[in-house]
């Protein structure tokens, strides 16, 4: 069984980034990039599933610009097997994303796809359940624990309240939540390992698929700022600010 | 521009209807004077008759089918998608069921969906938080038909009774319910007497700075207990296995805007305070005077929480 696990090349999560001063969005320049951590959660599911014997081969995809192999390498030596860059320089949305990965899950013909909830950068939460929607087929979404036996995928899902688990038939798409697993760290020797396998690399044309952006941004600004409040001395202090000025007690 | 009429989708558990759905009506009447609910679940009554009330709304439409009881994210879209046509505008709360289903709408449409909006411009222009809220994005929709997701913390709720809409049933559609390609296993829900998390005026929540999970039942419970608190917890929390996941406030997880927030051992990462810096006032306890969260805090408190926070809830006792 084929799996294609679909990754993005994001600002790091540690770096906090900066509107720029002309408001045309944030500054990502010279910052430090990495894999969309919950995408690194779906490789290692995949990979995962690929020691368990389940899966046969895991293909990693993602959509960007060229420096996306970088992103690609890093889910090769996390154990995927091989990689497709669609290298576009365009403004990406989750539509024209998740029309690019339909057009490799045909041509890969692939089981399960599976992908991050959300990316940290447009926190969109959108491109796993758009493919699903594109292909037709069943989604499962915020996973925190995947069982895939007899043509089905038994999925627990993190949800308002609590957890549920839902059975879908395959082929289907998964998308990750954060205690699904706990990626493992790369090794030296399975870096080098993956700059040996096969990455290829294809235009959006290529597919034949439409990428144009339906949202336009017209600005991007810097977050109403919170000003710090007071240092209080000692817990009855606090009882007393809370109780007479902000009289939310 | 034809003019807009919204469609909103009801949050409820088939029995009651939750209160994010009054945000998401919020949003929708600064979108459009008509506005819609779509209450399609099994044996809804109840919920109807609540939607019903919900002041400014113009109809209920209430569509009941086996097929639809577990909100399972493929016959409800296809549902919706059958009284989409009729709609400009589509918007759900932004919760694990809205987050799930409508880019699935959006896509079977070949619309863009607009995620977590915070503020309605007009009816094709939004704000939205991008970057766990570092940032403020203005879009503008070019597509006729507008998918949106709410985040409820930006629309104050409009009022749950007053109303007097009409409700339609209608049928279910046959293809929709006949849709079994996923099907519900199970569900384990949190069981808890408190407040919603979502929902609260108060919550308290405790980060690394615990210890343990048992401190956190020893120090921050009783504190809640004492404030009538939804309980909360940072991904550190969660992550060290405290408390379990739906604790979690932060980008990752929920999004609150209670009256009181009080941080006990948090130290206000990033992806944290986007999940709460819009509480109306927040109070942190932490040793350590340097962490992150003081600079959000109302009232900050440098103190060890196990001392401080055993005072704090015998002082409100």
């Amino acid at each position: 069984m084929k799996i294609l696990v679909a990754v993005k090349r994001v600002v790091d999560y540690n770096v906090k980034v900066r509107v720029k001063s002309d408001n045309s969005g944030v500054d990502i320049a010279n910052v430090k990039m990495s894999m969309n951590p919950f995408d690194e959660i779906a490789v290692e599911e995949a990979v995962r599933l690929k020691e368990a014997g389940v899966a046969t081969e895991i293909i990693v995809v993602s959509a960007g610009p060229t420096q996306c192999q970088e992103t690609l390498r890093t889910a090769l030596a996390i154990g995927a097997d091989r990689a497709i860059l669609v290298e576009s320089n365009a403004d990406l949305q989750p539509l024209a994303v998740a029309k690019i990965l339909k057009a490799l899950f045909d041509k890969e013909q692939a089981q399960i796809v599976i992908l991050g909830k959300q990316a940290i950068d447009d926190d969109s939460n959108q491109t796993g359940q758009m493919l699903a929607a594109l292909l037709d087929i069943p989604q499962a979404t915020f996973a925190s624990k995947v069982v895939i036996a007899d043509g089905k995928a038994n999925v627990t899902r993190e949800v308002d309240g609590g957890l549920e688990t839902i059975a879908v038939s395959l082929p289907a798409v998964i998308t990750t939540d954060l205690r699904l697993n706990e990626p493992r760290y790369v090794t030296l020797p399975n870096i080098m390992k993956a700059k040996k396998k096969t990455l290829e690399i294809f235009k959006p044309e290529d597919l034949g698929v439409d990428i144009i952006s339906r949202l336009k941004t017209l600005k991007v600004e810097e977050p109403p700022k919170r000003s710090a409040g007071v240092m209080v001395a000692d817990v009855a202090a606090l009882v007393e600010k809370l109780k007479n000025e902000a009289k939310v007690i | 521009m034809a003019t807009p009429i919204s469609l909103v989708i009801a949050e409820h558990d088939n029995q009651s209807l939750k209160a994010v759905t009054l945000n998401a009506v919020a949003a929708a009447l600064q979108i459009s004077p008509a506005v819609d609910v779509l209450v399609a679940g099994n044996g809804t009554d109840a919920v109807a008759q609540a939607a019903s009330q919900i002041a400014g709304i113009r109809k209920v439409i209430q569509i009941d089918s086996p097929a639809l009881v577990d909100q399972l994210a493929e016959p409800l879209a296809a549902q919706i998608l059958v009284l989409a046509p009729q709609y400009s505008h589509i918007l759900a709360p932004a919760t694990a069921n809205g987050k799930n289903i409508l880019p699935r709408v959006a896509a079977k449409l070949d619309v863009a969906q607009l995620s977590d909006v915070t503020r309605v411009i007009s009816s094709d222009t939004f704000e939205r938080p991008i970057y766990a809220g570092n940032a403020i994005a203005t879009v503008q929709s070019i597509d006729p038909i507008k998918v949106i997701t709410v985040r409820t913390t930006g629309f104050d709720p409009v009022a749950a009774t007053g109303g007097s809409a009409v409700i339609e049933k209608q049928a279910g559609d046959a293809a929709a319910n006949n849709a079994s390609s996923s099907s519900f296993v199970g569900r384990e829900l949190t069981k808890s007497d408190r407040p919603e998390l979502t929902a609260a005026k108060i919550i308290v929540s405790g980060g690394r700075g615990l210890g343990s999970g048992e401190k956190y039942q020893e120090v921050v419970v009783p504190l809640a207990d004492a404030l009538g608190a939804a309980l909360g917890a940072s991904r550190a929390a969660v992550d060290a296995g405290y408390v379990p996941n739906d604790y979690q406030v932060g980008q990752t997880g929920k999004i609150v805007a209670p009256q009181l927030y009080v941080a006990v051992g948090i130290s206000g990462a990033i992806q944290h305070l986007a999940g709460m810096k819009d509480s109306k006032v927040i109070v942190a306890i932490n040793k350590d005077p340097e962490a992150p969260i003081f600079s959000v805090a109302d009232y900050g408190l440098v103190a060890d929480l196990f001392t401080a926070v055993p005072e704090l809830t015998k002082a409100l006792g």
